[in-house]
């Protein structure tokens, strides 16, 4: 697909391979590594202070990558910049270059509206918008152009399915979202971004704002997500990030200085053999 | 000075006793005040309304109050056309004046257009009906004589009650969360799909809140609208008509008012009263059914 072409209602409620959980299956499986994202050269300023420094890594189809260090070392800057979240940020200058799809998204003809539907984003505080559950799914699709109803309630009903939530809420679609516990709503965010079909989902701390059991449910829902989506996931649990990913980037900022990637590599490896030496101490918990 | 745990309690309980009497007392008084003028209008209505039926406001030929008829329509339509116009004519410019501020404007002149609408709500209403008397009324009147008239009327009141309307949106607007914004963002919303689908179900009560201010103020401005509206008494035509509302029938006839020609001005007093909180109490029940 062209990445330049911009995005129709086609692109989303097209039936092939059916919906949700699937449209990757047909694709290379995780463990053939071809990347989906590259990442080269990639700084991060914001004003005059460098959030990150010549990043270069590449992410892969279908498996879940975990960013993980200590607080300030710019993992959260590393996920907006995929999705040029950090347009929003007036002073925020970036260099290098982000191919998605082996598409630079920063160049001036880059659809970034495309490049959003293509790479979805889940935050860690669980926010449904202030409107019923049903609403919430279709407010995106409905900006993407697609208007017809029982569509939209197809869609709907399969993101919820996906994400395990359709058994809970079913029967109270048109209650208000903000009803919903912590967990459900952190469910009901990642089935919102599931809603556009994405690729990608960029998720930053997902877990971090939910109690354990919710935190739980969610880890699983993300398992199983694994050869759907190219997952990228920030967390600051190393336990989590060894059960459910496949590759981990280790960042780390130095006294005064930019966040840099120190390691990336396959999850085993990172944690069981890492070979920088500050890689390894985070691992163990003697430094961060 | 020994500081045991009783001593801290019993200074707090004293403070606490002490803060509860005054605010209590605050907010009896404003209780009272507001009964009291309830109770002062149905008394001096009452020498009218306990003998003539009420239905003889809307049924009687005309406005002769000292004839002994006293047909309040045309100035409780007078009332309504000049605030609905008003209403009609600022809601949209508000909300747009909000969005700007909050949403388009660079940070710069947002804020130097949030304190131009600030300075307009400071403006007293008998310079707004000045400035409408020596400005707008001549211009309108090049227009379509007599020049006073509904339109001036709607225009002025419009021009009074939109720094409300804007500034209630503004904080409505500024109070979603940016979690919000990001999400939407990151969904590819674009900043006007944001905005619809987000933002403004999230600041609803607040916007709405600020249009039942305003309206109350239109419907209740006197001063203003008394020197740019004509004030005959009729139903009028058209916008060029002149128009007299209910508070600008009160603010002129007041002064000479006696016996019933006064009690049925407190009884319009009344109507414009009850209109206010008919008006609160719907946007009471509105926001309670949106919230739930």
């Amino acid at each position: 697909m062209n990445p330049n072409k911009p995005v129709t209602a086609q692109a989303i409620s097209s039936k092939e391979g059916g919906f949700t959980l699937g449209p990757l299956q047909m694709g290379p499986a995780c463990c053939d590594p071809e990347p989906v994202i590259e990442v080269e050269n990639l700084s991060l300023r914001y004003g005059d202070k460098t959030a990150l420094d010549k990043v270069t890594l590449d992410i892969y189809r279908g498996c879940i990558t975990a960013l993980i260090g200590p607080s300030g070392c710019g993992k959260t800057s590393f996920l907006s910049a995929i999705n040029r979240l950090t347009d929003l940020i007036p002073n925020c200058v970036i260099g290098g270059h982000i191919r998605v799809d082996g598409q630079d998204i920063h160049t001036t003809e880059s659809n970034v509206q495309a490049l959003r539907q293509k790479v979805g984003m889940v935050f860690q505080k669980p926010t449904p918008f202030p409107l019923s559950i049903r609403r919430n799914l279709s407010l995106p699709l409905c900006e993407y152009g697609v208007t017809r109803r029982s569509e939209i309630d197809a869609i709907s009903e399969q993101v919820l399915r996906d994400v395990g939530l359709w058994d809970e809420v079913c029967d109270r679609l048109d209650t208000t979202a903000l009803a919903l516990s912590g967990g459900q709503q952190q469910r009901l965010c990642i089935a919102r971004a599931l809603t556009l079909r994405p690729k990608i989902l960029l998720m930053d701390e997902p877990c971090s704002a939910l109690d354990p059991m919710a935190s739980g449910v969610v880890e699983d829902l993300i398992s199983r997500l694994q050869g759907h989506y190219t997952i990228v996931i920030v967390t600051h649990n190393l336990a989590q990030a060894r059960r459910i990913a496949n590759y981990a980037a280790f960042f780390w900022v130095k006294e005064r200085a930019a966040g840099q990637l120190i390691e990336f590599g396959r999850c085993q490896h990172i944690f069981e053999s890492p070979t920088d030496p500050l890689t390894a101490a985070y691992i163990n918990g003697t430094r961060g | 000075m020994i500081w045991s745990k009783y001593n801290i309690f019993f200074r707090l309980r004293l403070t606490d006793s002490l803060l509860r009497g005054i605010l209590s007392m605050g907010a009896v008084i404003s209780a009272l005040v507001m009964l009291l003028i309830v109770i002062f209008l149905i008394l001096e209505s009452w020498s009218l309304l306990g003998r003539i039926s009420p239905a003889r406001f809307f049924t009687d030929t005309s406005w002769h109050p000292l004839e002994g008829a006293y047909h309040l329509m045309p100035m409780l339509a007078g009332t309504l056309y000049a605030s609905t116009g008003a209403l009609l004519l600022a809601i949209p410019l508000g909300i747009a004046s909000a969005l700007f501020i909050v949403y388009y404007a660079s940070p710069r002149l947002a804020k130097w257009y949030k304190r131009l609408v600030e300075l307009l709500a400071g403006i007293p209403s008998v310079v707004f009906g000045f400035w409408g008397l020596t400005t707008l009324v001549p211009l309108i009147n090049q227009i379509h004589p007599p020049g006073a008239s509904l339109l001036a009327a709607i225009l002025i009141l419009a021009l009074m009650i939109l720094p409300t309307i804007t500034l209630t949106a503004y904080s409505a607007l500024m109070a979603v969360p940016d979690e919000f914004l990001r999400n939407a963002t990151a969904l590819g919303l674009p900043r006007w799909g944001m905005i619809r689908g987000v933002a403004f179900p999230a600041a609803r009560t607040g916007i709405v809140a600020g249009i039942i201010l305003a309206t109350g103020r239109a419907i209740g401005e006197t001063m203003a609208v008394l020197m740019v509206a004509g004030n005959v008494v009729q139903y009028p035509d058209g916008l060029f008509d002149p128009i007299r509302t209910l508070a600008s029938n009160i603010a002129l006839e007041m002064a000479y008012a006696m016996g019933d020609h006064r009690a049925v001005l407190f009884v319009s007093g009344l109507l414009l009263m009850l209109m206010v909180m008919m008006l609160s109490g719907m946007a009471g029940w509105w926001g309670r059914g949106h919230r739930a």
